[in-house]
């Protein structure tokens, strides 16, 4: 048999290339073919998963609730002091200095990440802001929002943190920080699928010993950006996607 | 829970209430016209059993509401209840939830130090396999505006309700 492997498509692009390492790495350990499949867009995605064909999964947490509620996944671990939290971002030069200060009709530049677009209007509700009352400019990816704001037609943008810390210098410089979330429980989480489920707990504990896996394990948990993961049992999934609950509409 | 103490509050200039709860004890509790503003980008995020006892505490609730997690850990969620509150939105809390349904509305929280904080607060219930085994809350950042919508209604609730002895 051979198992697929997807991560969500706001992973960095700089760690593409590490995702089909770790997938490497892991068919040795395991014994088991596993194919990796990157989607470009949450749709494509979402359909892949509601097709029965993916097996693994790096979820991001919004997604990560479906698949648990509904697909019958469950979680693995999750990347060790990674969380999912959002900066807003206006131009370097904006007069915006503060969340109050943005009014109806603002042009918010987004990416179709799903938990930082909640998350992000969550940060907007202070000004009375609403999907309602904003107007969205899509971007494929952060480079794009940061582009959108720094050419003047968007008035904020929303950004995965991590994302934003990852621009360049010279981008950066143009942009100025309105907000940053800091909720420390929301997170990416890898997940398995009922095809996969015997597999999970040697996964886990494969993915826990990656660390101290000489001389493969460092570079490959390097090339995917990460210093090491950590368990993340049934109970903390369950709390980040009662959380993720109480933030939707 | 304990009564409040004036030794525990930011300031001299107090009013003093009793509060009595819906699980049928009373408390005696201090407050202050101190307004402590909401910090931008934090959640305040917490856990109860099914008597709504706190199980789980985040930083920014204990940095809030100016208790120890320690101190919060264990005790009644209702230990943040302001006596501005009327007691028909806590009720309406409870009905909610029971219905298995979110609850979210504007709130005016008691710190241990007398003073207050509004939130916009939403529960859902945590189910497990089927069960109700307890309820997690988010509290965010309000709108001033809603906010100050609340203030008259709330008072006006809170009237009725000493006025029919509730």
């Amino acid at each position: 048999m051979v198992y697929n492997l997807t991560v969500s498509p706001d992973f960095s692009p700089e760690h593409i290339a590490g995702w089909y390492v770790f997938n490497t790495w892991l068919q040795r350990k395991l014994g088991y073919r596993i194919h990796v499949d990157l989607y470009d867009d949450f749709e494509t995605q979402r359909q892949a998963i509601a097709d029965g064909k993916i097996d693994i999964v790096f979820a991001n947490p919004f997604d990560a609730a479906m698949l648990v509620r509904d697909k019958g996944f469950t979680a693995v671990a999750t990347a060790e002091g990674q969380r999912d939290e959002v900066v807003i971002a206006v131009a370097a030069d904006s007069p915006v200095r503060r969340v109050e200060d943005l009014q109806p009709g603002v042009r918010i530049a987004k990416t179709q990440d799903p938990d930082i677009n909640l998350i992000g209007m969550i940060l907007l509700e202070p000004a009375d802001l609403s999907l309602e009352n904003t107007v969205a400019q899509a971007a494929s990816t952060y480079v794009l929002v940061a582009k959108h704001l720094i050419q003047g037609r968007a008035d904020i943008g929303f950004f995965l943190k991590e994302a934003f810390y990852d621009l360049s210098q010279v981008i950066r410089k143009n942009l100025r920080v309105l907000v940053t979330s800091e909720i420390h429980v929301v997170r990416h989480a890898l997940l398995v699928g009922p095809r996969f489920a015997e597999h999970g707990e040697s996964l886990r504990r494969l993915l826990l010993g990656m660390p101290g896996d000489l001389p493969q394990g460092p570079g490959v948990l390097e090339s995917l950006g990460f210093s090491g993961w950590e368990s993340l049992g049934e109970e903390d999934t369950q709390f980040m996607i009662d959380l993720m609950d109480t933030l939707q509409e | 829970m304990d009564d409040m103490h004036p030794s525990q509050l930011a300031g001299t200039d107090y009013r003093e209430y009793t509060l009595t709860y819906f699980e049928g004890f009373s408390r005696r509790v201090l407050v202050l016209d101190i307004e402590k503003s909401y910090p931008d980008g934090k959640l305040i995020v917490s856990r109860t059993d099914t008597k709504g006892i706190i199980t789980h505490a985040n930083q920014a609730f204990v940095e809030m509401s100016g208790y120890s997690e320690a101190e919060l850990i264990g005790q009644p969620h209702s230990i943040l209840r302001h006596p501005d509150m009327p007691a028909i939105a806590f009720k309406d809390v409870w009905d909610t939830l029971a219905q298995g349904k979110k609850w979210k509305g504007y709130v005016k929280n008691l710190r241990k130090d007398g003073a207050y904080y509004w939130v916009f607060a939403s529960a859902v219930p945590n189910v497990r396999n089927g069960v109700v085994e307890g309820y997690t809350s988010v509290r965010r950042k309000p709108s001033r505006k809603r906010v100050n919508e609340c203030v008259p209604l709330y008072a006006e609730l809170r009237a009725k309700e000493t006025g029919h002895g509730l």
